[in-house]
């Protein structure tokens, strides 16, 4: 069973604008990501959400506080003790981020030709057997330019998943796709965790589409954080930026619920 | 007045934002040098540079070369018939090729030509998060994809520059002795006995900072595409970052040639 959750503690995130003045991301957030469920960031454009990614992640760093992945805490290591730790994560990018000068299956093999020490040919039989589970085998010789904007997520996805991490982050996974291909995803990303058991993060526009996965649901607004046990939990919040984020986002949702009210 | 239209806080954050530029320049200098200690190495990609930076510079070099050499050639010539002194034409070519001309000539064509796609292709690998993807993979991107270009560099761009004296002499050669009338034996004889092991070493040298310099720069700016102030977003900021790596390293070129030409003569 998946037991690595996520914690933030009093995290603090600005940025410097280019005319010297400064933007809080995140002020002083603590809240606590549940192992083996699916977590929903969601909030308007700007808020946030891709750098809590991105911190949760490393790639940026925090001004204050601590991330605690799996009770090691992310913001404080460095060298081989951070890249350890990053072998826990799988990341489906906005854009997929595949490697445009390799085609489909060498960006999947990628993670296992760096990071294990398996055999070209147990890499071949895995990557064929990702790619067949994820519709894209006979697309495996093509390069990324030549797929789909529903392909690319999908080959992403395989080759986030290689290494069978303990969390995946998905950023805006369905930015770009049809309904049906976001059904699509969305089906894959049950199924592959229902396999794999990793913690999910998806930060999302998809409102309300994303909360069919959700467990819980995090809003970011103006620095702070809303967090909801439950994507039912967020349409009773008294608070008036939530109550317009839910009906920006859902209002038919959050028409019908103040009917049954 | 506001913070940003007070011409001393401006200054003060301009000062503060280079000083912050050069200290991550710095630490990158060190990931890239250390990117090539570690293992396991990535040969296929050395030979793809090596490839590029040096196979693919042939015909630029040959060009260059050749006609460097050639108008040297023929301006040493003019230069030297007032003296009656042509019988220095050889020495002259080949002291001026070997010692300044092939290693800064080399470096600009190379970074013209390698360091600018360098720097493309590491800004659109940023801005498209293939880097963080890396990154993300715990894969370092400094062994798999930046130290064999500085490698490939450091090999090729000396290599280079050694063909780029060749072709340079050999077009003196065809300009002073075939078209000006130049004893052959006093061009040979004059670049035999005037350039010394020293001045081969120094060019040498020369050649392997200019390769360090130009890969540092481009591949440096690429790298940081998004931290660079002023560089916008998107495909915009890889060509703006693209210009400034080529004119940075460029200029660079020269000012270390200038250097490195004071403290080693």
């Amino acid at each position: 069973m998946n037991t690595t959750g996520i914690e933030f503690k009093g995290v603090t995130k600005a940025f410097v604008r280019d005319d010297g003045s400064r933007q809080v991301i995140l002020d002083q957030v603590s809240f606590g990501i549940p192992a083996g469920k699916t977590t929903v960031i969601a909030g308007g454009s700007g808020q946030g959400k891709s750098v809590t990614l991105k911190l949760i992640l490393r790639l940026m760093q925090v001004d204050e506080g601590n991330i605690l992945v799996g009770g090691d805490d992310i913001t404080r290591v460095r060298g081989r003790r951070l890249k350890e730790l990053r072998t826990r994560f799988g990341v489906l990018f906005q854009g997929a981020a595949l490697f445009d000068s390799m085609t489909v299956f060498e960006n999947v093999a990628l993670p296992l030709r760096e990071r294990t020490a398996k055999t070209e040919d147990e890499i071949r039989e895995q990557v064929l057997s990702s790619l067949e589970q994820l519709e894209l085998l006979g697309h495996e010789n093509k390069f990324p330019a030549q797929l789909s904007g529903g392909m690319k997520k999908r080959a992403g996805l395989a080759r986030a998943l290689q290494l069978k991490p303990e969390i995946m982050l998905f950023d805006e996974p369905t930015t770009g796709l049809d309904p049906v291909m976001t059904q699509e995803i969305y089906q894959l990303f049950a199924k592959t965790q229902e396999q794999i058991g990793y913690t999910s993060i998806i930060v999302s526009h998809d409102i309300p589409k994303v909360f069919n996965l959700a467990d819980q649901v995090i809003v970011l607004n103006n620095g702070a954080m809303d967090v909801f046990s439950s994507p039912e939990a967020i349409q009773w919040s008294s608070k008036p930026h939530i109550r317009e984020f839910v009906q920006t986002t859902m209002g038919e949702i959050y028409q019908s619920h103040l009917v049954e009210k | 007045m506001s913070k940003q239209h007070n011409p001393i806080s401006r200054l003060g954050s301009n000062g503060l934002s280079i000083v912050v530029d050069l200290g991550r320049m710095g630490l990158y200098l060190l990931q890239m040098i250390q990117g090539c200690l570690r293992t396991p190495f990535r040969f296929s990609e050395f030979m793809r540079q090596m490839n590029f930076i040096g196979v693919g510079s042939l015909v630029v070099i040959f060009f260059t070369a050749a006609s460097t050499g050639m108008v040297l050639g023929l301006q040493g010539y003019y230069s030297l018939h007032k003296f009656g002194a042509e019988g220095m034409l050889g020495s002259a070519v080949s002291l001026t090729l070997i010692m300044e001309l092939g290693p800064v000539l080399t470096a600009l064509m190379v970074a013209g030509r390698a360091g600018s796609a360098m720097c493309a292709e590491l800004g659109i690998m940023r801005i498209s998060e293939q880097l963080d993807a890396l990154d993300c993979m715990a894969i370092d991107p400094f062994r798999y994809l930046i130290s064999p270009k500085l490698l490939a560099a450091l090999i090729s761009v000396p290599l280079l520059t050694a063909l780029f004296d060749v072709i340079g002499i050999a077009g003196g050669y065809v300009a002073g002795v075939h078209l000006m009338g130049v004893n052959p034996g006093s061009y040979i004889d004059g670049m035999q006995s005037s350039v010394t092991s020293h001045d081969v070493w120094l060019g040498t040298v020369k050649s392997f900072v200019f390769a360090l310099l130009v890969v540092w720069i481009c591949t440096g700016r690429g790298y940081f595409v998004h931290l660079i102030r002023g560089a916008g977003f998107g495909a915009r900021s890889v060509s703006r970052v693209t210009t400034q790596a080529v004119v940075l390293s460029s200029i660079s070129v020269l000012i270390f040639d200038y250097l490195l030409t004071a403290i080693l003569i």
